[in-house]
């Protein structure tokens, strides 16, 4: 026994190195299967997103000419020049108040109304259609369909305020009003879509849990604050990150609405940059603008996770 | 306390064919009382409708005596574990156990009060500040009747809420669920498509299929005199040994399937009419290994041996059929076999073959009682 021993020992340490060899060689070949498998989101992710991205954190640094060349290098001064800009301040603080207005209003509001079209009711399919359409509709659609709602003599909306006695408003060019016309065009745009999402969560809860809930002789709105808005947490934290990054990205509502007016009143910070680069040709300043936009998303969207893990019930 | 009635229940699904038919059943007060059938048999959708889960299509459901078609689920005063479990997984053992007596706005006090009851009859102490996806299929399960137990109605449904644990874990289950049942006096609807559950757990069993009753009656009469092919079959394991059989021509033999040759005994077969296409059954235990006696044998080729260590069951083949034996003991046989086994007429069932109704039930022979101290 012990004579052969020792020559098992040898072997056995080739036989192990082998394995490592033939492990290294699956391990290798199944990374760069992966890899292939990964190639067509690689190639349209750095051609349309990464390369683009690099490319205005680049120019950023710049000042150019009308084409959007490369004149000087200016380090840091583009981000320096935009934190003393007025009108730029201006436009980060109202569109932090435009996500106010605009997400809160659209989850409740697309809540509700998934609520009511999850009763099971004839003809529901009707209304769920109706819900969600908003989503079928353009932006530019939408936008122009209610500029004539706002318009101030022959605008629907007008005409009901007339009908009840109350003077007309100038929807889309007095200050007081103008972000908070386009804030309702864009809760009426995103409703359809959050509502579908919601009515989907809700869909999938296990109809069990309200079965037995009603046996408990649970009534409907402790099922509707004990159960349903618990385990759709996970779906509103979806559709109140995206809503947010949404809201922070509006732009063509702005562009037929308003362009941005009145007194810059409804100037978010994507129009911002919009005009800054193809209506001044700044092209450095406005990718600057695109910069710290990416960042307070990121940032947003991080301190959401943050927050919001804590109260989120995944199944 | 409980009683319910069903009187020619029947439920349908948009005015098609009838899901369940012509229902008629009473189920006393502190019994335990079994559904059993084969998936899609109406088993559940019988359960959920004396829940008030599902409309009633026609016919009369009372409870205490009273007609409660009309009432909600919470008017029934019935508690129910689901086959799910349907706890809720956003909240802790302690407020799912609490969440209907919350729900009722039932006092705080006794809400501790039922609470540490049904925690102590169910060992749950050492878990109520856990979630749900913190605790073993086990303990989610004694969860659930904790919900069912602090509700004190004094009637309780369940819908198949052992089929998600494993068999060891089940076995325990059943014991658990049966005392407690006794030790609060509830009258239990269980639903089951397990038939081993059934005969162990129910005072009655009621065998459905197809949505038509096929027989209520004591777990023991089920076995012993199964009121047809169907509940025959579904009742026992090993399932019972079938056979197609016909009498000889001047009626002094029963041929099953045109291999075995029974010598007509009129002491047993009197009553049997000669003249029609018969199904007989034997179980298991009476196909017995030939010992002293030797009447009744017949040479049968054995294709399977199964040992289980206390006993054996050994497969033969019978004309087109398969049928077991289940012998006592460890026995060695090889495979293929022929063996000698007694059968003896008087534990055979005949079944009509065509309307598959029993004929005559196997002659019992005297049960053996219990010595009582």
């Amino acid at each position: 026994m012990s004579m052969i021993a020792p020559t098992i020992g040898t072997n056995e340490e080739a036989y192990l190195s082998q394995v490592e060899r033939v492990k290294r060689k699956s391990r290798l070949k199944s990374f760069f299967k992966g890899m292939l498998f990964l190639l067509p989101s690689i190639i349209l992710f750095s051609v349309f997103v990464f390369y683009p991205m690099f490319q205005t954190i680049y120019l950023s640094f710049f000042l150019t000419n009308a084409q959007g060349a490369t004149t000087v290098f200016v380090g840091w001064e583009n981000y320096k020049a935009l934190f003393v800009d007025p009108i730029f301040l201006k436009s980060v603080k109202n569109t932090f108040l435009f996500v106010f207005l605009t997400v809160p209003p659209t989850v409740i509001i697309s809540f509700a109304l998934a609520v009511i079209a999850n009763e099971k009711l004839k003809g529901i399919g009707f209304f769920r259609t109706i819900f969600s359409s908003t989503m079928g509709v353009s932006v530019a659609a939408a936008s122009v369909f209610w500029l004539y709602l706002f318009h101030p003599t022959m605008g629907l909306l007008n005409k009901i305020l007339e009908a009840f006695g109350a003077g007309g408003i100038e929807w889309l060019t007095d200050p007081k009003w103008a972000l908070l016309a386009v804030s309702m065009t864009t809760i009426w745009m995103n409703i359809g879509f959050t509502f579908l999402i919601l009515l989907g969560g809700m869909q999938s809860i296990d109809s069990s849990l309200y079965e037995s809930a009603d046996i408990e002789g649970s009534g409907y709105f402790y099922k509707l604050r004990r159960i349903t808005i618990p385990m759709l947490s996970p779906t509103f934290f979806f559709v109140i990150t995206v809503s947010i990054i949404h809201s922070f990205q509006t732009f063509g509502q702005i562009d037929i609405l308003t362009k941005g007016g009145p007194a810059n009143e409804t100037n978010l910070i994507v129009y911002s940059i919009y005009r800054e680069a193809f209506v001044n040709y700044q092209f450095g300043s406005a990718s600057a603008q695109a910069v710290v936009l990416f960042i307070l998303i990121l940032l947003m969207t991080a301190l959401q996770f943050k927050l919001g893990e804590r109260k989120v019930h995944y199944q | 306390m409980s009683q319910i009635d069903l009187i020619n229940i029947a439920k349908s699904y948009d005015k098609q064919k009838d899901v369940l038919n012509g229902i008629d059943l009473s189920i006393e007060e502190g019994e335990f009382f079994v559904l059993v059938g084969p998936s899609g048999s109406g088993k559940s959708t019988l359960l959920r409708m004396i829940a008030g889960l599902e409309e009633i299509s026609g016919g009369v459901l009372k409870i205490n005596g009273q007609t409660v078609n009309h009432l909600p689920p919470k008017d029934r005063n019935l508690s129910m574990v689901f086959q799910n479990y349907a706890l809720y997984p956003h909240l802790s053992v302690k407020e799912n156990i609490l969440f209907g007596l919350k729900g009722r706005k039932v006092e705080k006090q006794e809400q501790m009060r039922r609470l540490h009851d049904a925690v102590e009859m169910l060992g749950l102490q050492d878990l109520l500040k856990r979630k749900p996806r913190e605790l073993s299929g086990g303990q989610r399960q004694r969860v659930a009747l904790g919900r069912a137990v602090v509700s004190h109605a004094p009637l309780c449904l369940m819908d198949e809420p052992l089929s998600n644990l494993d068999a060891k874990l089940r076995a325990n289950m059943r014991v658990e669920i049966r005392r407690l049942q006794k030790k609060l006096g509830l009258t239990m609807v269980y639903v089951t498509h397990d038939q081993v559950e059934a005969m162990t757990m129910g005072d009655r069993i009621m065998v459905l299929n197809d949505g038509k009753i096929q027989q209520i009656g004591k777990p023991i009469t089920l076995y012993n005199e199964p009121e047809n092919l169907f509940v025959a079959s579904f009742i026992g394991s090993p399932k019972i040994n079938l056979g197609s059989a016909v009498f000889s021509e001047n009626a002094k033999h029963l041929i099953i399937e045109d291999e075995l040759h029974i010598p007509v005994d009129p002491a047993v077969f009197h009553h049997i009419p000669k003249d029609r296409k018969l199904t007989v059954g034997i179980r298991a235990e009476h196909l017995e290994p030939c010992l002293a006696k030797k009447e009744n044998m017949y040479k049968l080729e054995a294709v399977n041996v199964e040992q289980l260590g206390n006993e054996t069951l050994i497969a033969f083949e019978v004309g087109s059929e398969l049928w077991t034996a289940k012998w006592p003991g460890q026995w060695q046989i090889e495979f293929g076999q022929k063996v000698l086994v007694q059968m003896k007429p008087e534990n055979l069932l005949f079944f009509d073959a065509d309307s598959g109704e029993l004929i005559k039930s196997a002659e019992l022979e005297t049960s053996q009682g219990a010595v009582t101290v």
